[in-house]
């Protein structure tokens, strides 16, 4: 008897040809559950129903889905939907391959979370990049159009829907979603500080949705067949499938859709094919390039790829972008890598990110050429330290996790590069 | 003059924003002005501020935050290498070398033809498809995945065939 095979409920395009043409998405159920929400369902219960499902925030920070949108201010309008779909952690490629082959079950998610709290209009916001993207997206949005799916008075309601695309113009920190809605109001897209959060003051200070593309691609799921099924999926708190990006040294980088709570073991031995030319596993990066370094070791690869279980072996899972490094990766050169990454993308709007990037780069790049001194990786750590708890978004302290992390937890490699001090 | 070579373009990106948030269309009136020579100059940033009600410093420093504008003439096609970690792990730096030793260029430089610049980017989100670039031109931009130095210089001598053709035409217009 052979298994069943595996069913995929994100990347569906990989079981169903032309996914991307509205007819066939049509065939196999697409826009049931927009139709069913707008029809029979109140815009609560639709909020309800997402908030059931246990549905958690796909672009790295894990947050419950429909307890974000059940904090929208009704007494303030009109709200506003915006699907993040800036993609730029470094390790991270899930977004793109929803947008390309499965983009209508992305947009009726974008319809569904619209519904819900009652906006008639929604962006899309893409990173720069992303070009032919949103210029395929536009066509899809079209198409919606045309067959009655978006517009005025839909399915014979009150509710009209507009979705439109957004293209930004190379800016990692624009993922950060007050950054994203400052660069959609045609300002420099640099955080905001918070509270007030997006559901009370967000896009031109209205009430704002902020969902990643991968959540919203999950909503059409739960209204179709609703949260029970979905709890099925995945672990008790963190339910569902996830696309897990593999990226590095192994022999299959992909994404990779699973259950939450599948092992890195699976992921990188099984539908990985393992290290390239056989060798050892060193060290994963969980969350791309924002992750702290976990070393590789057994207890870490039957660590199950959830919310809740990486912290145990100190990491995260974030957007679930796994950089995989074997034994010929120097913990020096990776982390002066990231942080070059993290210069560059510096909004420079607060002074911890802003300078102490800047320290940071002129450290590791001494660090990772071989001519620093041990008090060089001394000032490194103390920089980045001191950079913990005090920068204005997340991002900025990102920036640090690879650099603590792998001194702390490689620190051979370390005292392998630097030079010895000179004697007095 | 924007306003009158992209009138109905500039209508269709001011329709998607509310009336009296104009300014939203900045990012995408910064393309439209970047299409023809790939960079954005004075006047352009003046005339992009009196459509949207902004200052040309307003303008001007949109440009200068984010990496897919410039203010300065290039290539007209810029071919950006992702040699971010997960491309690095995959040979995108000795990639990026190689290929600009056989254009007899440095990184950040410019083909003595005036017509491809190559650089290394941040991220491109294409993390499994290394050793990869984009072209981005005034047109647009486009991602090639699985690339290998041989590949990239083919599509270089694409790209100066096309603008050879696209001169002669110019010549007979």
């Amino acid at each position: 008897m052979t298994e069943k095979p595996y069913e995929y409920l994100l990347l569906r395009h990989r079981q169903i040809p032309e996914l991307d043409n509205l007819e066939i998405y049509r065939q196999n159920g697409g826009f049931e559950a927009f139709e069913k929400a707008v029809k029979t369902m109140q815009p609560a219960q639709v909020t309800e129903f997402v908030k059931a499902s246990g549905l958690r925030g796909r672009g790295g920070a894990g947050f419950p889905t429909g307890l974000k949108w059940a904090f929208i201010d009704n007494n303030n309008w009109p709200h506003y939907v915006t699907a993040n779909a800036d993609e730029s952690e470094p390790g991270t490629f899930k977004d793109r391959e929803i947008m390309e082959r499965n983009p209508y079950q992305f947009l009726e998610g974008v319809a569904l979370c619209a519904y819900a709290i009652q906006a008639h209009h929604a962006y899309i916001y893409l990173r720069g990049e992303f070009w032919q993207i949103a210029a395929r997206l536009d066509q899809h949005i079209a198409a919606l159009h045309a067959a009655g799916l978006l517009g005025e008075k839909l399915f014979g309601s009150d509710y009209s829907l507009q979705i439109h695309t957004h293209l930004g113009a190379g800016a990692y920190i624009c993922g950060e979603e007050t950054a994203m809605l400052e660069s959609m109001e045609g300002k420099l897209g640099q955080p905001r500080l918070r509270p007030p959060f997006p559901p009370s003051f967000g896009l031109y200070g209205k009430p704002t949705v902020v969902n990643n593309v991968e959540t919203l691609t999950n909503v059409p799921l739960i209204i179709a067949h609703g949260p029970e099924w979905y709890r099925t999926i995945g672990t008790e708190k963190s339910p569902g499938p996830k696309i897990f990006c593999l990226s590095g040294r192994v022999v299959r980088p992909g994404n990779y859709e699973l259950p939450l709570g599948t092992t890195f073991r699976e992921l990188i031995y099984e539908h990985g094919g393992g290290i390239l030319e056989g060798r050892p596993i060193k060290a994963i990066m969980a969350a791309g390039a924002s992750s702290s370094l976990i070393i590789a070791n057994d207890q870490a690869l039957d660590t199950p790829m959830d919310y809740e279980n990486v912290p145990s072996v100190g990491g995260s899972l974030g957007s679930a972008s796994v950089i995989v490094l074997d034994d010929t990766v120097s913990i020096p050169w990776l982390i002066n890598k990231t942080i070059h990454f993290f210069k560059h993308e510096s909004c420079g709007k607060c002074t911890p990110c802003r300078e102490g990037t800047y320290w940071m780069q002129h450290l590791t790049e001494r660090v990772a050429y071989g001519h620093a001194s041990q008090q060089d990786v001394a000032l490194l750590y103390d920089v980045a330290s001191q950079m913990r708890g005090k920068c204005l978004c997340a991002l900025g302290e990102f920036s640090i996790e690879a650099v603590i992390s792998g001194i702390d937890r490689f620190r051979p490699d370390f005292d392998q590069t630097v030079q010895a001090p000179p004697v007095t | 003059m924007l306003a009158e070579k992209y009138a109905q373009e500039i209508q269709t990106i001011l329709a998607k924003y509310p009336t009296d948030q104009r300014r939203s269309a900045v990012m995408a009136l910064i393309y439209l002005a970047q299409r023809d020579k790939m960079f954005v100059d004075r006047k352009d940033m003046a005339e992009i501020g009196e459509i949207l009600g902004i200052s040309a410093t307003e303008v001007a420093s949109i440009v200068g935050f984010y990496s897919l504008y410039y203010d300065q003439p290039g290539g007209r096609y810029r071919l950006q290498v992702c040699t971010d970690l997960p491309c690095a792990l995959r040979g995108a730096e000795q990639f990026l070398q190689e290929l600009c030793h056989r254009l007899n260029i440095q990184p950040g430089g410019t083909t003595s033809d005036g017509l491809i610049t190559v650089e290394p980017v941040m991220c491109l989100a294409a993390c499994d498809k290394a050793p990869m670039f984009q072209v981005q031109s005034g047109a647009g931009l486009e991602y090639f995945e699985n690339q290998t130095v041989e590949s990239a210089l083919s599509l270089v001598n694409q790209l100066r065939a096309d603008a050879a053709r696209r001169r002669g035409r110019n010549d007979n217009d």
